[in-house]
């Protein structure tokens, strides 16, 4: 249903918010947004004043596992968001219509409040024959998604297939599925990555654009810096057992145990980007790594193409269908060259040792000596 | 390139007669090259500890240990000196003689360079019965230097500073200067690292090949080379000039 032009507050107030619980909330949003306590006031105000931000949430190419996180936040709980912050207007997955009736709003809304909308896009198009590996509704998703997109305030990049390709875009990716900001260019779009991203950062930054109006402050890769601004490792509680040199060798070893670091079992957190080791998963349970699994870098571009995951060296393509670290490829390069030198090397002092006896001085002392070896 | 040191063509030596030495390496250079070495091999052992650590497994506190830590730093701090030690010798590019800028550029513009180069290929290839007279490297060593050593460096460089970068974190220096356009044009971190990883491989190659070359060329050749990055002298075994033979 198209959004109606009523405030949050109105809305929270209509079904059943207590003044008290309303205030409790907008603290718990700036708390979870890292904001300073004085933010609380500024955010119950905006929620008061400023109208519910109708969002679009379009499904391409995926595995719906980013509907499956958002729908398990804890801070705010994501029935908060979608009931009382933002005006969820379509979302094929969550919505009650369906058919004609559901896929008209994806026309209602552009016209109705144009430039004023969130896209949020999970999943994404596949471009190779005119689209036709993913039809919704009908129609090559790629074409609905640029209509929906051209009035759009922001465009959201839900996960790594939105933000990255993911999987469907693995070499030789068949389909070109391909990433959101290569198909949508005119628009300013926030990237949220992960396979699927976490749940509380997901709806953070709903509510950092619903609040302020505007997107966070963003990377140069178009990934909200508040999430995405620190590496896992930067953060991970069994840092202190990498820069000891405590590494589990083996998953049942004593270091495994004893909690050490999973570097040399392919752990990925050194090179990913991801709020996973202090926001933690499941309303701060647990995440990967303090279940003992190494991070698999599923908020990286290409993490799908660097497997195997418990290898802390990725193979490389070496060519002939031949899959190698730096270290074999490297290796036998170094091992051909130094052949090639000891056969140079034994081929020179040949010459040098005939040269001398030709000249019976030095080989290279007469201009009048023998020619060539 | 047939480096003459005098203008006009002296006569046929006899043995004794030799052409004076040349200064061709001054001081920086020749420190340089030696900073160089020693921080391309602490960078080659601390990476590989880096890549793969070999040690078992360390039991105890990890507040009394710092190994993985001390390894790292290392990396970074030769990895400094050697990007430091490239500014500098860069400098001395510019301000040096022209055959310390063979490295940066070698005179690929000049048709004696390529006939310079041919010789010098067919001399390895022992079809030739002794070197031109080099004065600084010979053609070969040219291309070899540019396209392995130079841009083999800074590529490791570029690649282990935007590496570091995203260790210091967002705003930095390094993640600013580096980082921020490095990784995505790799595409992420763990590629990186690998390509960091090629590159260490590809310095290890030229390595190899230089050091055996330049005992070789030591032996072989009509002027020092070896002794020539030490006093930055290079002296000729013999006054003759260069014959275009076998071509
Ligand atoms: C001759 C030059 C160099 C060589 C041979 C070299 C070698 C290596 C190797 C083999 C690795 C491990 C890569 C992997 O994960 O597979 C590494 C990592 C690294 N290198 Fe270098 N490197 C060089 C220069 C530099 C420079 C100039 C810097 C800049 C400070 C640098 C910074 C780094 C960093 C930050 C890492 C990652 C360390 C970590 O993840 O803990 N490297 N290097
Ligand atoms: S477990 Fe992974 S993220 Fe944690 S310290 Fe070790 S390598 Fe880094």
């Amino acid at each position: 249903m198209p959004a109606e032009t009523h405030t949050f507050y109105e809305v929270m107030r209509a079904q059943g918010t207590s003044r008290r619980s309303f205030l409790k909330f907008c603290s718990l949003t700036a708390a979870a947004l890292g904001l300073e306590p004085f933010y609380a006031a500024r955010i119950a105000e905006a929620m008061e004043t400023k109208p519910r931000i109708p969002v679009l949430w379009m499904h391409g190419l995926e595995c719906t596992c980013c509907s499956e996180s958002f729908i398990r936040s804890g801070h705010p709980l994501a029935k908060d968001v979608i009931l009382k912050m933002i005006s969820l207007d379509y979302d094929d997955t969550l919505m009650a219509s369906a058919g004609y009736q559901a896929e008209a709003i994806l026309d209602e809304i552009p016209k109705k409040y144009p430039g004023q909308y969130i896209l949020a896009v999970e999943g994404n198009p596949p471009l190779n024959e005119d689209g036709m590996f993913c039809i919704v509704g009908g129609r090559p998703f790629v074409n609905k998604l640029k209509e929906v997109a051209s009035n759009a305030m922001a465009v959201i990049a839900w996960g790594a297939c939105a933000s990255w390709g993911c999987v469907q875009s693995a070499r030789p990716n068949p389909t070109a599925a391909t990433p959101i900001d290569k198909v949508i260019t005119d628009k300013p779009i926030i990237k949220v990555p992960g396979c699927p991203p976490i749940a509380e950062v997901m709806t953070g930054v709903i509510t950092y654009v619903v609040t302020f109006g505007r997107l966070p402050e963003l990377d140069a890769r178009g990934r909200p810096l508040m999430f995405y601004g620190q590496r896992i490792h930067d953060k991970c509680y069994r840092r202190p057992h990498f820069d000891a040199g405590q590494f589990v060798e083996a998953w049942d070893d004593q270091g495994a145990r004893e909690g050490y670091c999973l570097y040399k079992m392919g752990c990925r957190g050194p090179t990913t980007y991801n709020a996973c080791s202090t926001t933690r998963w499941n309303g701060g349970v647990s995440f990967p790594i303090q279940a003992g699994h190494g991070c698999i870098g599923c908020s990286e571009e290409y993490f799908w193409d660097n497997g195997p995951f418990y290898q802390r060296l990725s193979p490389i393509a070496a060519g002939f269908g031949v899959e190698a670290t730096a270290d074999e490829v490297g290796g036998a390069v170094a091992a051909v060259a130094g052949a090639g030198v000891v056969a140079h090397a034994a081929g020179s002092i040949v010459k040098h040792v005939y040269g001398k006896k030709r000249s019976g001085t030095n080989a290279r002392s007469g201009p009048d000596e023998g020619d060539r070896p | 390139m047939s480096a003459h040191i005098s203008a006009s063509n002296p006569p046929r030596a006899t043995h004794a007669r030799v052409s004076a030495p040349v200064y061709v390496y001054h001081l920086p250079v020749r420190i340089w090259h030696w900073v160089t070495v020693f921080s391309i091999a602490t960078l080659s052992v601390t990476g590989f500890l880096i890549a793969d650590p070999p040690w078992p497994v360390l039991l105890g506190q990890p507040s009394n240990l710092f190994l993985m830590g001390d390894i790292r730093v290392t990396h970074f701090i030769a990895g400094d000196v050697l990007a430091v030690a490239l500014l500098v010798r860069m400098y001395w590019a510019v301000v040096g003689s022209r055959y310390e800028r063979e490295i940066f550029m070698p005179a690929v513009w000049r048709g004696s360079w390529w006939r310079g180069l041919f010789r010098t290929i067919r001399w390895y290839f022992f079809l030739e019965r002794e070197t031109a007279r080099e004065i600084g490297h010979n053609p070969l060593e040219q291309i070899a230097m540019f396209a392995m050593f130079t841009l083999g460096v800074l590529f490791e460089i570029v690649t282990g500073f935007a590496l570091y970068g995203q260790g210091t974190g967002y705003g930095t220096w390094a993640y600013q200067l580096f980082t921020s356009w490095v990784v995505p044009l790799f595409g992420n971190g763990q590629i990186l690292h690998t390509w960091h990883h090629l590159g260490m491989w590809y310095l290890i190659v030229f390595s190899m090949v230089h050091v055996y070359m330049t005992i070789r060329e030591d032996i072989m050749a009509r002027y020092s080379v070896m002794s020539t990055m030490v006093s930055g002298w290079r002296f000729f075994k013999d006054d003759r000039d260069d014959e275009e033979e076998g071509v």
